[in-house]
């Protein structure tokens, strides 16, 4: 007997303890993807005789005898599957490391099923869409039909869609990989067929059990007796120079705090020893066999402690000055001390004041796809590095700096990206690779398990705001003074961007001449906190907004004419720990008063739907509130983020557009090919956009900071206005018109009476020894500001704590948007993530500095039950920095989501929730206990 | 995922054939799902090949081996027709109580979720719900069997030696002749159970209410016909049968919020069997044909649910 894989019989046999999964794999189909590997969320799922599993838990050897269907056996392999050609036409995705799960299990449905969808899918999870266009996909909507508020507004609102030419700024144009992610020949980070890789050996890491410990030995000789083991690499191995994890355009930004392989490990979890071998469950085995010895320190758990006197330094051996800690005795990082006016006297102007602790929670990212990556030499014997990231070009940078290489000798690569949020700003795999291989000139693979993802990679920052702030009676903010401290965790890296960058436009909204901002990053021994979707921003939005609500209850007024009558207008500095705003940042476009007015009028609306619907009395045990909250976000991270592109004419007429930033479920690689059809007059589909490779363009700073539209789109935007220059130039010659009556159209140009189509240019043009081919650089600044406003209205059982969300609602000010239905998918995406960490979500560290919640079963991310179908409105600017007038739209709907949901929850309850997450059990604890209503 | 340190699948159903490093595999969603880095051999029980569901007039017998989806067909399959057992109401909303997908239910064994013991083991709830009895088969021969309300001792724990294998779950057919009641909450949408109180009021008039997910074991309240409670009795039982360390604590649900959800299902349970009340907190009761969930994602609103979003 044998397994059938999609019509043929496989002739390889499973191991013993193998799933179906790793098998499948083996043998060609990548489409089966890993998302936990525990059954959680189902990006394996295949059909066994027609029955749909989780081929991760379904034992290899069950499948012999059996035929087994894999989303690449799913069409006939002349049409698409029914079910692939919705998820096309609703663009039922985004980064797509789900997808083919998600089809595979819709595929199986019948009507009954289809109209259950919260059922019937949360068995699927997916981190990028908030399950909307998955909804409409697999119901056979294609997510602009009559009766859905948010596609319609969008699509109306958007000055840009209502004139959009197909596939050009303001189009709905489809991701141009959505072929290839609905038939799962999507190729994410290993995604390699094997014979690419020849000899590839595998890497498994020993952790440190212990928070805080010295090295003292570790004997490798029984790991290295193990079958199949080739080496094993510990601190003694490693390259000496310090560096961060963190990935920015300047190294500096983050501190010189960690080794590749240290002989301290900091938190339980860290890297102990590397070892290499033939299989995965060699190196596993390898791993077990090592015998190490620590010498245990005296660990610290929280950031309180950590900087109390006498506290364990965790990092006292380094030298502040040359790793940049503000003060690495104390274990603070960064700090930041600024008062502008004078908050004592704000204080005493008020006539209401707001003090509380607000506390925000360490969340994951939870990207679908794994940490992951794979190192090998390239005929030149240059290092080549595959990797799950959003940075490739940082990472060769500092892949060159720890191994002093040249950075010529070092080409880093993604694939497609299965889904990022900042958890790929990082360097956590790419350093181990690069070091096995250089050192044993093998290709070399790393993947880091769900467990290692939540134990090990890095979280959002813990917060611990003090907020104290004032209002006068006629509705004016008086004073706002936050006391800050940030938990980063073992490891500094992205501790003083984040601690910075929240302080940052979260105070600056608001006009107020009083501020006042204590804030310290501090370590502990616990997993390192990263960049996370918001930076810093989501955590200090959430206590400020919540501030602001209280601010408005204790004065009588509503608060969303509080805020109006505080947030920042056009001409209003824009300041929170400086005096003087930052000199780049401008309003570009300003539409914040819209948004505020879009979702006031909207939560009218749908109390009024409630109302009429006789669905506003709920019962006796429920209560009903409503609140907003309202956010603020630069376009560009500060000082410097830098794109160069290159768009050129082919052959065939078509274009091509070189870009280094990575398509992770952004979406930026529509809106490249939107940008450059629009300035090509042509349409997206006559674009090839190739991406994320170290040769391809000089430099890209990487998709962080929402940079991928503002930044690398506009040097996209710069570069294909030159070509249509260029094109037009060579047209003129070769048919003797004037310049001015060539005119670029799609496929061709325009010379008075004469066409010329685009392949016959090209020909003249390479005959003339020109190459139709133009740069486009960008550096990111000027800057401008965008908007979100969330609203929310709930209903709150008060025998249960249970909480409904009957209205969700956000406008953003995105300029103008490139893309309405993507950036909708973006928002309604961001909404969903914001939501997971309001009520459930939390990495959990107990007393001893384990990680307990290490499992997707212990971390629930919100499944398709969870999730509201929210209104999305879009203000109208056009922005004058952003390419054509856009502005970036990626992180920022997750910032304004916990506040409004705490504002109304606070609204139907009387109950301030100042600590995140807010879930049934603590909704309904709180109630019995209403002395946390604060004053 | 692989288990890596697996060297052997074996085929077997003897007990007799267990030795250290082995595990049994029934549908192996757990084993695969935790993997393990010490386990040597599988004792794979997929070719045992015994009958998942066998009903006779003194019960449903079901194999250890029963799949979840098997026993989610059963409430409308034909071979239960002729028996008038209320009770079944019981089995399809204790299957949606499940965290995992209807996929999973295609692999997954009603043995292996006893076997496993986490409190919201929803098969835990529902046999130890209908007073149903485990059969057990050891190493050396032997065979015992005992309710399964003690077969979970504890958060993941048992009373299965090593070797034992539970072979079979019987279902008496006076509990599945009784009314039942079924309440359940979990912190989030159709997640896993925080809570989980089955009640059945008997034939005779007798009540049990049986508690799982707030406790780390199935905890048993039992009035006889003619003790049934009223509400102020019933809340002494709770409190006196379940002291606060047995409260399980888990980020599912805080013991504080457990305990009171305890309380509160007890006595809406009470008062809907014995026809004072029907006040429902929590999902999938009372039982529809389908399942019935919270949709609020479905592009054409459920208009019970929420009001339809748009202008």
């Amino acid at each position: 007997m044998a397994i059938e894989i999609n019509g043929a019989a496989s002739e390889a046999t499973p191991r013993p303890g193998q799933c179906l999964r790793t098998f499948l794999r083996e043998q060609g189909n990548f489409g089966v993807k890993k998302g936990c590997d525990g059954g959680d969320c189902g990006a394996c799922t295949v059909h066994v005789d027609g029955t749909p599993v989780h081929s991760c838990i379904y034992p290899a050897v069950r499948a012999d005898g059996k035929a087994v269907t894999t989303i690449e056996g799913l069409s006939n392999g002349e049409s698409l599957h029914p079910v692939q050609e919705q998820f096309l036409e609703a663009q039922g995705f985004q980064c797509g490391f789900c997808t083919a799960g998600m089809v595979m299990t819709a595929a199986t449905f019948d009507d009954e099923q289809r109209a259950n969808l919260p059922r019937n899918l949360k068995g699927n999870l997916c981190r990028c869409t908030g399950y909307r266009s998955i909804a409409d996909a697999v119901c056979g909507h294609d997510g602009g039909h009559a009766h859905d508020a948010g596609a319609d507004v969008s699509g109306a609102k958007s000055p840009a869609a209502v004139e959009a030419t197909p596939g050009q700024l303001g189009d709905n144009v489809p991701a141009p990989a959505g072929q290839a992610v609905v038939t799962g020949t999507a190729r994410y980070t290993l995604d390699v067929p094997g014979e690419q890789l020849p000899g590839l050996l595998h890497l498994k890491l020993l952790r440190s059990p212990h928070p805080h410990a010295r090295i003292v030995s570790i004997d490798k000789t029984a790991a290295l007796a193990v079958p199949g083991v080739v080496a094993v690499f510990t601190h003694e191995d490693g390259p000496a120079q310090l560096f961060s994890t963190a990935q920015h355009e300047h190294f500096t930004d983050d501190p010189d705090d960690t080794r590749v392989l240290d002989n301290v490990v900091r938190f339980i979890g860290q890297r102990v020893a590397a070892v290499v071998a033939e299989s995965v469950g060699a190196a596993e085995a390898g791993t077990r066999a090592l015998a190490v010895e620590y010498e245990l320190l005296e660990p610290v758990f929280t950031p309180q402690e950590a900087i109390l006197p006498g506290a364990p330094a965790i990092h006292g051996d380094k030298d502040g000055a040359y790793s940049r800690i503000s003060r690495p005795l104390e274990n603070v990082v960064a700090e930041v001390h600024a008062e502008l006016g004078s908050v004592a006297d704000g204080f005493a102007a008020a006539d209401f004041i707001h003090e509380h602790t607000y506390k925000t929670q360490r969340v994951q990212h939870v990207a679908m796809e794994t940490h992951a990556s794979i190192a090998w030499l390239d005929e030149e014997g240059r290092l080549v590095v595959r990797s799950s990231t959003q940075v490739p070009f940082l990472v060769k940078r500092t892949l060159a700096r720890l191994f002093n290489l040249p950075e010529e000798t070092v080409r880093v690569v993604a694939g497609r990206v299965g889904g990022g949020f900042g958890g790929k700003q990082e360097v956590l795999t790419e350093d181990l690779v690069a070091l096995a291989a250089l050192t044993l000139k093998r290709p070399v693979q790393v993947e880091f398990t769900r467990t290692e993802q939540f134990m090990a990679a890095t979280t959002r920052h813990p917060f611990t705001i003090n907020l104290k702030a004032g209002a006068s009676r006629d509705g004016y903010l008086t004073a706002l003074q936050l006391d800050v401290i940030t938990n980063t965790g073992a490891y500094g890296n992205h501790a003083p961007g984040v601690m910075f960058h929240g302080c940052g436009e979260s105070l600056a909204v608001y006009k107020c001449g009083n501020k006042k901002v204590d804030a310290k990053a501090v370590y502990t021994n616990t997993v390192p906190a990263g960049a996370f979707r918001g930076y810093g921003l989501s955590q200090m939005i959430f206590a400020i907004e919540s501030a602001i609500d209280e601010l408005a209850i204790g004065i009588g007024m509503d608060p969303l004419e509080f805020r109006l009558r505080n947030m920042v207008r056009p001409g209003d500095h824009m300041l929170s720990t400086t005096p003087e705003p930052e000199e780049d940042v401008h309003y570009g476009s300003y539409g914040l008063d819209q948004c505020v007015a879009l979702v006031r009028d909207a939560l009218d609306r749908g109390k009024e739907r409630y109302r009429a619907a006789g669905l506003d009395d709920l019962g006796p045990d429920w209560v009903v509130g409503e609140g907003s909250a309202l956010s603020m976000i630069d376009t560009v991270p500060p000082r410097g983020h830098f794109a160069h592109t290159r768009v050129s004419l082919e052959a065939d007429g078509r274009f091509a557009v070189d870009v280094g930033t990575a398509e992770f479920g952004n979406g930026t690689t529509t809106v490249h090919a939107q940008l450059a059809a629009t300035a090509l007059a042509t349409a997206a589909s006559k674009i090839t956009v190739r991406q994320s490779d170290t040769d391809l363009v000089e430099h890209d700073t990487g998709a962080f900071g929402s940079a991928g539209t503002v930044v690398a789109g506009k040097a996209t935007l710069g570069a294909a206005l030159e070509l249509a220059t260029r094109i037009q130039t060579v047209a003129a010659s070769l048919t003797g018109a004037a310049l001015t009556d060539c005119r670029l159209v799609d496929g061709a140009v325009e010379c008075g009476d004469r066409v010329v189509p685009l392949k016959e240019i090209f020909d003249a043009a390479r005959l003339q020894g020109v190459r139709l081919a133009t740069d486009g650089n960008w550096g990111g600044t000027p800057r401008s500001v965008a908007f979100n406003v969330h609203g929310f209205r709930v209903a709150v059982n008060t025998g249960t704590g249970e909480l409904r969300i009957l209205q969700s609602v956000q406008a953003a000010d995105a300029g103008v948007v490139v893309n309405p239905r993507q950036c909708r998918g973006q928002i309604e995406g961001g909404i969903a993530q914001a939501l997971g960490a309001v009520l459930y979500e939390e990495v959990k560290v107990d007393d001893a500095g384990h990680v307990t919640t290490d499992i997707l079963r212990q971390y629930h991310i919100p499944s398709f039950a969870d999730v509201p179908r929210s209104e999305v409105y879009f203000a109208t600017t056009n922005d004058s920095t952003g390419p054509l007038g856009a502005k970036s739209m990626s992180e920022s709907p997750f910032n304004p989501v916990a506040p409004a949901l705490a504002n109304a929850i606070r609204n139907a309850t009387g109950i301030r929730f100042g600590e995140l997450p807010i879930a049934r059990d603590k909704i309904y604890l709180a109630l019995c206990d209403r002395t946390l209503i604060p004053n | 995922m692989d288990m890596n340190t697996i060297e052997a699948v074996v085929p077997t159903t003897d007990p007799s054939q267990w030795r250290d490093g082995d595990a049994w595999l029934a549908g192996g969603t757990v084993l695969f799902s935790y993997g393990s880095t010490v386990l040597k051999r599988l004792l794979d029980l997929g070719q045992a090949g015994w009958p998942a569901i066998t009903v006779t007039d003194q019960g449903i017998e079901l194999a250890a081996t029963c799949t979840v989806a098997e026993l989610y067909a059963l409430p409308a399959s034909a071979e239960i027709a002729n028996h008038e057992w209320p009770a079944l109401a019981l089995i399809r909303p204790c299957c949606d109580s499940f965290v995992a997908s209807f996929k999973i239910w295609n692999m997954s064994t009603v043995g292996g979720n006893l076997c496993t013991s986490l409190p919201a083991g929803p098969m835990i709830s529902l046999s130890a719900g209908l007073d149903a009895m485990a059969s057990i088969q050891s190493p050396d021969g032997s065979s015992r069997s005992l309710p399964v309300s003690d077969f979970v001792t504890g958060d993941m724990q048992n009373v299965l030696a090593s070797g034992e294998l539970l072979r079979s779950i019987h279902l008496p057919a006076e509990a599945l002749s009784a009314r039942v009641a079924f309440r359940r909450l979990s912190l989030s949408n159709l997640g896993r159970s925080g809570v989980l109180l089955i009640g059945r009021l008997d034939a005779e008039g007798g009540l049990v209410i049986t508690v799982t997910a707030s406790t780390k074991r199935p905890v048993q309240l039992r009035f006889p016909a003619g003790q049934v409670p009223d509400a102020g009795m019933l809340a002494d039982a709770v409190g006196d049968s379940i002291p606060w360390p047995l409260y399980h604590d888990d980020i599912h649900g805080l013991p504080a919020w457990r305990r009171d959800m305890t309380f509160k299902l007890a006595e809406e349970i009470r008062a809907e069997l014995l026809g004072e009340s029907m006040v429902v907190s929590g999902d999938f009761w009372p039982p529809h044909a389908t399942s019935p969930q919270p949709s609020t994602q479905r592009a054409n609103n459920n208009p019970q649910k929420e009001a339809p979003h748009g202008n």
